[in-house]
């Protein structure tokens, strides 16, 4: 994001930004203040720690072991308990559930980043041009908004996966063959959870365009686009980086609860979420079947949400949800 | 008043219509409903065009949509395919209070098939939604006399992780302990799944007992949310004059608390309430596919799954209608009960 970069004109006073102990140094950047308060949360340095070791065990082990053993299947080991040979036992067709952990990690934890993509563009889009040009457009813009807002995302989303299901064949990238119901799925939680966001970005434009460095903009000349994208959008960076961490932290759950459903992506390829389907036939004879997977989702998604929360303390003290 | 809320009332009607022809389009690619109906496969292509014709599905979507909406009494339909259209219609649409009917069961109403499932939905839903709000206005309101106490701060922990914790690990885990745990150490277990024990019957105690573990489950994810808002506007009530005011008179602390101080902390609560609990509805699918509960959210994937789009339709439009209604039954509440706010006068404050 563009938090270090071009002049950020915060309308807040800025003796709110300092508190004492950082006012001796008055020369600070925002990247720097963000940090110093950042730095204090400890939960949340504990939290960013965590997830980089969760990356690490999903990314690291990939090259330990390979996607071939995390699919072979041995219906004579069907439901092994954990073992030396299989640390994290086996599942309900004999596959290693510790290397089923690592590709499904990688295939989360990407579905999670790559969504939140979608979801960041297409609700600063539309948020930014509902907020900044009004009128008609915003009129149209929020109603649609509040539409895709008011079905409840679960349904839409199990609806849109049943739409666009099988719509796409399987991929080939860098030698690795995945399902296309990967792409359909960060297709679809991006383009269902984007309303929040777009509320979020409308709000701060419609008070931030009417700040008098925009009318100092407007009367030199600049175009819109150029004060939409350099003047305002890097003023409302803060909340939408912080609903874009916690949208990861969303997403990754997201496809856990439509994986879990079936609906979601398609074997062999793993999710944390998929390898949960079903899992519940065997809660008393084989619980190493949903207790490794559940665990990792949960540690992934209370490590976003904590880094959410200190950036959130940390770029924008003003706002205190709880 | 009067005016805000059909003012409300009128805006709502285009935003449905919006949902309605989205989740239509969406309808259309839902898989075959041929394939699975009535269980047996329609080998002869003459029938299965038969079929396709009497239920409609020949027509393009913006037709059958046209159809759903408003019915087809009104025109006639070809139903032998000589390319003559000579049978009246006998579909009434939705405006007239006809979803419909159902694909998969041949013949019988939407309505009907909703309203089998929804009483279990409900029951589940409602009970998870009091006992969620009881727990977190207990807690809430103990965090905020204790702020950043040993007990504060251990729910504050626990809060996050129920928070982050997706709903069916929370259920596999409490059935883990609750159940199978239970029953290796001797104690009394509880059931897992269903609603009833069929062998001892639908009482009210079988579904009592059968509720425990959903409604946990259910509890433990919201609490968090819940008590982490009653906890701060209660904070935020604690430190305003009035307060200070009831302390010098020399009032009790309990009533402080518990009368001058909840009953404006909890008109925040009126909202997350209003605006949850039609997604309490939705909340139910993934819950009740783990319990095996008979409600709606099985309802709906059973018949996603069968490409039943008529029942499909029926229950997305019936939580539309619900977030809708609540959504302005919630703004017109919180005038009632908090006079410094008008809708007359100025803007709706909540929107």
């Amino acid at each position: 994001m563009t938090l270090g970069g071009p002049r950020v004109d915060r309308p807040a006073e800025p003796s709110s930004l300092f508190t004492t102990d950082e006012a001796e140094a008055p020369p600070l950047t925002l990247r720097q203040l963000t940090w110093r308060r950042f730095r204090r949360h400890r939960v949340a340095i504990a939290a960013a720690i965590t997830l980089v070791l969760l990356v690490v065990y999903a990314f690291g082990g990939g090259l330990i072991v390979t996607e071939k053993y995390a699919n072979y299947t041995d219906t004579s080991l069907r439901l092994e308990s954990p073992s030396s040979a299989h640390p994290f036992g086996t599942d309900t067709i004999g596959r290693d559930i510790l290397a089923r952990t690592v590709y499904g990690g990688q295939i989360s934890l990407i579905i999670g980043l790559t969504a939140v993509l979608i979801e960041t563009l297409a609700g600063v889009l539309i948020g930014a041009a509902a907020g900044f040009y009004g009128g008609r457009i915003d009129t149209l813009l929020m109603r649609f908004t509040e539409a895709v807002f008011n079905i409840p995302q679960i349904f839409l989303l199990i609806v849109m996966a049943k739409f666009f299901g099988g719509m796409i064949p399987n991929l080939t990238v860098l030698g690795r063959t995945y399902s296309g119901s990967v792409v359909v799925i960060i297709f679809i939680i991006g383009l269902t959870s984007w309303p929040y966001l777009a509320r979020i970005v409308r709000a701060e434009f419609l008070s931030l365009k009417e700040n008098d460095f925009v009318l100092a903009a407007r009367a030199t000349g600049t175009r819109n686009s150029e004060i939409i994208l350099r003047h305002i959008l890097p003023n409302s960076a803060a909340p939408i980086v912080v609903s874009a961490t916690l949208g990861v932290a969303n997403a990754i759950l997201t496809e856990a609860y439509i994986s879990f459903l079936g609906l979601g992506v398609q074997p062999p390829t793993a999710t944390w979420g998929n390898m949960l389907e079903g899992a519940y036939n065997y809660v008393a004879t084989a619980p190493w079947l949903w207790i490794f997977p559940g665990t990792l989702i949960l540690l992934t998604v209370l490590s976003i949400n904590f880094l959410g929360d200190g950036l959130r303390d940390a770029l924008d003290p003003r706002s205190r949800t709880v | 008043m009067t005016r805000y809320i059909a003012k409300r009332v009128l805006e709502a009607i285009p935003l449905l219509f919006i949902i309605s022809l989205v989740l239509f389009v969406l309808m259309s690619n839902m898989g075959d409903p041929l394939a699975t109906m009535g269980g047996r496969t329609l080998t002869r292509a003459a029938d299965r065009l038969r079929l396709t014709r009497q239920l409609g599905l020949d027509k393009p979507v913006p037709v059958q949509y046209l159809y759903w909406l408003i019915g087809n009494d009104w025109t006639r339909v070809d139903l032998d395919g000589d390319g003559i259209a000579e049978t009246p219609g006998t579909r009434k649409g939705l405006l007239r209070g006809d979803l419909g009917t159902s694909l998969v069961n041949r013949g019988r109403p939407v309505w009907e098939v909703i309203w089998g499932r929804l009483p279990n939905t409900l029951l589940l839903m409602l009970t998870a939604e009091i006992v969620i709000l009881l727990g977190s206005l207990l807690i809430g309101v103990y965090s905020a006399l204790h702020q950043y106490s040993f007990f504060d701060n251990l729910i504050t922990a626990i809060s996050f992780v129920g928070y982050s914790m997706p709903i069916f690990f929370i259920a596999l885990l409490s059935m883990y302990f609750f159940s199978v745990q239970f029953k290796a150490w001797g104690l009394p277990s509880l059931p897992t799944v269903g609603m009833f024990d069929p062998q001892v019957g639908k009482t009210p105690g079988q579904v009592a007992l059968h509720m425990i573990l959903p409604v946990f489950s259910l509890a433990f994810i919201s609490f968090a949310a819940y008590s982490r808002y009653i906890r701060s506007t209660m904070l935020e009530v604690l430190s305003q004059d009035y307060i200070r005011t009831a302390r010098a008179k020399g009032l009790p602390r309990r009533d402080v608390v518990f009368v001058h101080a909840l009953k404006n902390a909890s008109l925040p609560i009126v909202t997350v309430v209003g605006l949850d609990l039609p997604l309490m509805l939705a909340g139910a699918v993934v819950t009740e596919r783990i319990f095996a509960w008979p409600g709606m959210g099985r309802l709906f994937l059973d018949h996603v799954a069968r490409g039943d789009a008529p029942v499909v339709m029926g229950i997305l439009m019936l939580i539309s209608v619900a977030v809708v209604f609540f959504q302005i039954l919630t703004d017109l509440v919180y005038a009632w009960l908090d006079p410094r706010i008008r809708y007359d006068t100025g803007r709706a404050q909540g929107g």
